[in-house]
């Protein structure tokens, strides 16, 4: 019997990756050679996607990459049922480098089991972390994420145990966890992957999370377009309710976690956390002031940890080896790893999970490969939508929250989107704009009004007027934006604008050696 | 042969069209306790592939809110379209991302394809225009794909690495498909 693996993450699956695990029954059947399909998780190696494996009678896993439906008679043709060479295959998965140099701890599963098996799951050392937590004291279970190291993974990198012990100090009848799983930004899809490629580790770490807090109910809020990842959550959930890893008795502590999907509807701004809550209630998703904290008054005006997919999949291995085992990778003050997100105009886009501490240069280069059109890199936007371009003289700095922040940059989700030498970073900024106007849930001035006549200002000075009243007129706009926002939305919109100002004049029309003083960046 | 209306007629009182769509029972088919107004417009949207203004009275007395806001929490998501969708829509990323990657080109080659345009928000009049037409083009801000831009989606089906001969061939098929099925019913 052969095992046969075909990815069932959306990435796979829109190159096809349904007919091609069809093809394989039906040649095998055909052909009267017993396999075992699994449909696994992706790898991650989004570049070779559709990635196919085999396993041989050692127990490797041998890759065919990018294939096609209609090569599939032609590879058991040349007999890739037993591993052999064809010109689609790329050796054993597990030593392609790309794979092999990473220090996946959050993605330690990813692609490699079938993403809906318990069984799978616990053989790959799921659930350790949760039987380690049931034996804790909550206030103990807090001390040792803070003590982990581990910040906010969204973005607003916040220590995750100082928002879980704000709400375990808490009194109330009901408390809550909210998982945000509105991945809206663009080159992030680390959420994605987790939720369709290894939905339990999430469902863990929020149980996790209701057990370390007092919390008996959590939320799972999914973007509307991510559909794959609310079908593989929904079946996910029900299983480990079966299971007796959810319910009214967790692995049979007697303790009580229950765990709902929520579909988000297209407004880029629920990732927000307070926008979030209010659409959670199912209301406008419109941005709250702070204070309260969400920890006090969250859902339903109950104390609340909101956490992101990624900051909530890492609680896991962190419960399972211990805070000291994830506090030893990393630098600084940014402790484990990033699953980072290589997308844009590269040639080997990708996730690539990595300690702190890489630089872009290394993964642009070293696992990205360069750009996809072969012309020359020239600006990096690093952290979604709301980061800042770099340029060359930037791609150097180690990947850590604080160095970035020195330079006015956003590590962010670790989203990091390149752009080519044909790029027109004023269009990208005007663009920005546009995008915060489209999006702005319209609570606060600075960003509902801003954004409009940031675009009109853009435009303006694209369309000739250089002069040094337009640029003064946008630099003191994005000022206003990033000082009076109510959130980060309006408050991180004028990152990529002025950083686009800043490093690339000449793409506005302006000399190249305007002085770089700037509002940020 | 379908022999269910024979054992079970009771089972599918909603097949005729007028009663299906009918707002007090799209509205009384889809409250449920524990469901919040967001939860009740996807269940109305993706029973019946859209939210049916007149629906809007009927859920703001059952759900016990304002026309306001129910109104409001329609238009606020993009999401939400309050006429049937077009036979096929395509819906195009324009994020950053598929950007570096040909997105605008790619939809300027669409637009002069089709001869339809992009709009930015369902509940834009150029959508209402094109409800229950031939064609919709949407555009999206990240379908989570970002590794293999561009990327889109043709009637809810994910398609990455988007060139302007394939999504020809794409919509072709698409197109097609939707005629079928119009002629069929």
């Amino acid at each position: 019997m052969t095992r046969i693996y075909v990815p069932r993450d959306s990435s796979a699956l829109a190159l096809g990756a349904d007919a091609i695990a069809a093809a394989i029954a039906s040649e095998a059947a055909q052909r009267g050679v017993a396999i075992e399909l699994i449909r696994n998780g992706s790898r991650g190696l989004l570049y070779l996607e559709p990635l196919i494996e085999v396993e041989t009678a050692d127990g490797k896993r041998i890759g065919y990459a990018n294939v096609e439906p209609q090569e599939i008679g032609a590879l058991f043709d040349a007999g890739f049922a037993q591993g052999k060479p064809h010109a689609r295959c790329v050796g054993v998965v597990d030593e392609i480098p790309y794979l092999k140099n990473q220090q996946r701890l959050t993605f330690a599963r990813v692609g490699l089991t079938d993403p809906l098996s318990t069984d799978d799951y616990v053989a790959h050392g799921g659930l350790e972390g949760l039987r380690h937590a049931l034996a804790m004291t909550p206030a103990a279970a807090c001390d040792a994420l803070i003590e982990s190291g581990l910040r906010g993974r969204g973005g607003a990198a916040f220590p995750a145990g100082i928002k879980w012990r704000t709400v375990a100090q808490a009194h109330a009848d009901q408390k809550y966890i909210v998982c945000n799983a509105d991945e809206g930004d663009s080159g992030t899809f680390s959420d994605r992957m987790i939720m369709e490629s290894d939905p339990y580790v999430l469902i863990e770490g929020m149980t996790i999370a209701g057990m370390s807090t007092g919390a008996t109910v959590g939320y799972i809020y999914v973007r509307s377009e991510y559909p794959h990842s609310i079908a593989a959550l929904e079946e996910a959930i029900r299983r480990a309710r079966a299971a007796g890893w959810l319910g009214g008795d967790v692995l049979g502590s007697g303790r009580r976690f229950e765990l709902f999907v929520a579909k988000g509807a297209g407004a880029y701004v629920c990732g927000e956390e307070t926008a979030l809550l209010d659409s959670l209630e199912g209301k406008r998703g419109i941005v709250r002031a702070k204070p309260p904290l969400p920890a006090l008054s969250g859902l339903y005006g109950k104390p609340t940890v909101i956490n992101n997919v990624i900051t909530l999949a890492t609680v896991p291995i962190i419960f399972a080896k211990g805070a000291a085992f994830y506090k030893d990778f990393g630098m600084g003050r940014s402790r484990g790893t990033l699953p980072f997100q290589i997308a844009g105009n590269v040639k080997q886009g990708g996730l690539v999970e990595l300690a702190f501490g890489v630089t872009l240069r290394e993964l642009m280069f070293d696992y990205g490969g360069g750009t996809a059109s072969g012309r020359p890199a020239r600006a990096v936007q690093v952290g979604g939508p709301l980061g800042t371009y770099l340029p060359e003289s930037q791609w150097d700095i180690p990947m850590d929250y604080e160095a970035y922040a020195a330079v006015g940059a956003v590590v962010g989700h670790g989203g990091i989107v390149v752009h080519d030498d044909t790029s027109n970073l004023a269009d990208l900024a005007q663009y920005a704009m546009e995008f915060c106007a489209l999006e702005s849930c319209g609570k606060c001035t600075p960003c509902r009004i801003g954004s409009t006549r940031g675009v009109e200002v853009i435009a303006k000075i694209r369309n000739g007027d250089t002069s040094e009243k337009q640029i003064t007129l946008l630099r003191d706009l994005c000022d206003t934006m990033v000082s009076g926002s109510l959130c980060a939305m309006g408050g991180m919109t004028p990152y990529p604008v002025v950083s686009a100002l800043n490093h690339f004049p000449e793409d506005f029309g302006l000399e190249t050696t305007q002085p770089t003083t700037a509002a940020v960046a | 042969m379908n022999n269910k209306h024979i054992y079970s007629p009771v089972e599918e009182p909603h097949l005729d069209e007028t009663t299906a769509t009918a707002p007090d029972e799209l509205v009384r088919r889809h409250l449920q306790p524990g469901r919040t107004l967001l939860a009740v417009l996807h269940a109305i949207q993706d029973d019946v592939g859209f939210v049916p203004s007149a629906t809007v009275v009927p859920l703001a007395k059952a759900m016990n809110l304002s026309r306001a806001e129910v109104h409001g929490v329609i238009t606020y998501y993009h999401h939400f379209r309050s006429d049937p969708p077009a036979a096929v829509t395509v819906q195009l990323c324009r994020a950053e991302s598929c950007r570096s990657m040909g997105s605008e080109a790619l939809a300027r080659h669409i637009e002069s394809h089709t001869g339809c345009h992009f709009t930015q928000h369902r509940h834009d009049d150029a959508h209402a225009s094109a409800g229950g037409g031939a064609l919709a083009l949407e555009s999206v801000y990240c379908l989570g794909q970002c590794a293999q831009s561009p990327s889109m989606t043709i009637n809810g089906t994910l398609h990455v690495k988007m060139t302007p001969q394939k999504f020809d061939t794409l919509l072709a098929a698409a197109m097609a498909v939707a005629t079928h099925t119009e002629e069929a019913a």
